[in-house]
């Protein structure tokens, strides 16, 4: 006689542990993340972090103040200029300067190209990471171009160390850099891709913006009513508005929830209180809305850069404060002038004092609020420097967004933070 | 308009405001020198928990938010690695490494700070808190106040060695596994203690002492500049 199968012993079911990561494409680089799994059910979640801790803030205390800001680059390295300009902000807070109306300009128009490049790598990685590969190739397509802008205005790609206490590095460049037909590129190839490089500079970024919205309803052609889409983000990782606050959330993240904040209309610094533009907030505060919200901030920062654009136009004039202790002299000063030898040598070499006191100095910066808290002695190194990294604040509530998610659903969370390692690990 | 010659003027009687409130409503706190555009406060350790309750829940004050939080060390405070203004009786003198200071205890050494926001009425705060003992530099944790204490005081434990008393899980967050020291304190050499390389006979990787010398590239000099507007008063420095 067949015995009930209520007496057969259990089949003896624990939770396990996994790792994900360290090396995982997306981890978005490296994070280690040991995860208790109840079947595919997330139990808790431990982030591990600081491997990629390179102590920015140490460095930055035996440096002269000036030769930070290239670290700075280095903290959140897909919204480089961003995070250089909560470092001079601080500095200039602390010096008592303000510079010039068109670096501020310029500032601005920078500070928004960056929050595009960001917003871009961010939507192809995030969608990589569900399983759309062909946004991820449109958004690096776009990228390029801005890529060549930053390139045109400082001379490197990624880290420009363009920004200084006092103003910008240098005016816009008059023109831009053009490809050379080679063995790859016909010449008939290569006339099409300058056509838009005929121009200023100015000329190319305004053509990018006149683009740019039709690359932008490419990208929610093939997302925003995707059903696939909206099932792996609707609904994931709901972060409620109190909780967002209590978590210390902002930019995106916060907005998503539906928390009406934006340092750039709350606290504007430079001339954004002159920009016209709106925010984005969500209302569920999922991972849905934080795509929505994103999205819609890329359409709001092509406005942006489209009125610096039109003034930058009317308005030339100086792009650093007239000061001969945080300006270096001209060349051709320098090669006919002792005192400007001097200088020179002593501004690239000691640097500046900055006096003594502290200050936070804090932007709205693509993933959220980057913030720079500096104490300085009166020395020319800052006496310790704080980063506070909008994703740090983002990684450490990981565990409480995944909780009884899906292990697949971890990949949008962490997607959805716009997590980059740079600045969470310093 | 110019963007930034009207505003201070309103933004300091806000910030003056703001003060009076917290004076009025919050007990344990001290003004600190700051910038006219800032508002900082120095809290009473032992009333830590308190004071910050009073800042979040303060219907006039609302704090929700705590940004950051972060470890100072003032060991060296003021202290210069090449002093200048002997240089016309003397020579110059040569950049140096910094001397310790004689006293790795002086009191007061640790603090603490927090950069709190409100949302609701759009101001921020900078709350200063002194660890009262320096060997043993412990504070209450604020993690039941704001949720995202938790990281940023890890953090502070991780880098300056400062315990938060009460908080859940305080563990290294951003040095190595295994690693020993605190790194950020200002007598933690630069170049750290020690090097690591893959052993080829052990076939492991290995921890040695480091094999490279400190340096200073540019000395720290602190020079005695009126150009600028000073930003605090030299009688009402920190320390």
């Amino acid at each position: 006689m067949a015995e009930s199968t209520n007496d057969l012993p259990l089949a003896e079911i624990r939770n396990y542990t996994m790792n994900f990561g360290p090396q995982h494409p997306a981890a978005h680089g490296v994070l280690r993340l040991v995860l208790e799994m109840d079947g595919e059910v997330i139990q808790k979640a431990d982030p591990h972090i600081g491997l990629l801790h390179r102590a920015t803030e140490k460095l930055a205390e035996s440096k002269p103040f000036n030769q930070s800001i290239g670290y700075m680059d280095r903290l959140d390295y897909v919204s480089m200029m961003c995070n250089e300009h909560a470092y001079v902000l601080a500095i200039e807070k602390l010096l008592g300067i303000t510079p010039p109306e068109r670096a501020q300009y310029i500032r601005v128009l920078f500070d928004e190209i960056t929050r595009i490049l960001n917003h871009l790598m961010w939507l192809g990685a995030h969608a990589l990471d569900i399983g759309a590969m062909t946004v991820f190739l449109l958004c690096f397509k776009e990228r390029e171009e801005l890529m060549d802008v930053y390139e045109a205005v400082s001379g490197t790609r990624m880290h420009a160390t363009y920004y200084r206490p006092g103003g910008v590095y240098r005016d816009l460049p008059a023109s831009m850099p053009k490809y050379q037909p080679s063995k790859w590129r016909s010449r008939k190839e290569v006339d099409r891709l300058n056509e838009s490089r005929s121009g200023s500079m100015l000329d190319f970024i305004d053509a990018f913006a006149e683009r740019f919205p039709t690359a932008i309803a490419d990208y929610e052609t093939l997302l925003t009513d995707n059903r696939i889409w909206k099932q792996r983000t609707v609904n994931i990782g709901v972060v409620p508005p109190e909780r967002a606050l209590q978590l210390g959330f902002s930019g995106p993240m916060l907005r998503g929830s539906g928390v009406v904040w934006d340092l750039r209309k709350k606290q504007p610094y430079e001339v954004y209180e002159r920009m016209d533009f709106d925010i984005p907030v969500g209302t569920n505060g999922d991972c849905y809305d934080r795509y929505l919200v994103r999205v819609e901030e890329l359409r709001q920062s092509t406005r942006i850069i489209r009125q610096c654009i039109e003034w930058l136009r009317k308005n030339p004039g100086p792009v650093m404060v007239d000061d001969r202790k945080m300006r270096p002299p001209s060349r051709a000063h320098m090669k006919g002038d002792m005192e400007s030898l001097i200088h020179h040598f002593k501004f690239f070499t000691e640097g500046y004092d900055v006096p003594a006191g502290e200050t936070y100095a804090a932007v709205e910066a693509p993933k959220g609020e980057f913030g720079i808290y500096l104490v300085s002695d009166g020395a020319n190194k800052p006496y310790r420097l704080k980063c506070r990294a909008p994703g740090f604040a983002h990684i450490s509530a990981l565990e409480e967004m995944v909780r009884g998610h899906m292990l697949a659903d971890v990949v949008a969370v962490i997607g959805t933070q716009d997590i980059v390692f740079g600045e969470v690990d310093r | 308009m110019e963007p930034s010659t009207a505003q201070p003027a309103a933004a300091s009687a806000a910030i003056e405001a703001l003060a009076r409130t917290i004076e009025e409503r919050v007990s344990g706190v001290r003004r600190l020198p700051s910038l006219p555009q800032d508002l900082a406060y120095e809290a009473d350790p032992s009333q830590l928990l308190t004071v910050c309750r009073a800042l979040r829940d303060t219907v006039e004050l609302r704090f929700e938010m705590l940004m950051d939080v972060s470890g100072v060390d003032y060991l060296q405070y003021g202290h210069e690695e090449w002093v200048t203004s002997a240089a016309t009786r003397t020579g110059f003198s040569r950049g140096r490494i910094a001397d310790a200071p004689p006293d790795p205890d002086m009191p007061g050494r640790f603090a603490v700070v927090y950069q709190l926001l409100s949302i609701s009425h759009n101001t921020r705060l900078r709350l200063r808190v002194t660890c009262p003992d320096t060997r043993e530099p412990i504070v209450d944790s604020v993690v039941d106040v704001w949720a995202s204490a938790n990281w940023f005081e890890r953090e502070a434990f991780d880098l300056f060695g400062i315990l938060f008393r009460g908080h859940p899980d305080l563990r290294r967050i951003l040095t190595d596994y295994g690693f020993i020291g605190h790194p950020f304190r200002k007598d933690f050499p630069l170049i750290g203690n020690v090097e690591t390389r893959y052993d080829p006979e052990k076939k492991r990787v290995v921890y040695e002492p480091v094999s490279i010398v400190p340096r200073v590239l540019a000395p720290k000099v602190i020079r005695h500049d009126n150009r600028y507007e000073p930003a605090l008063n030299a009688s009402e420095l920190p320390r």
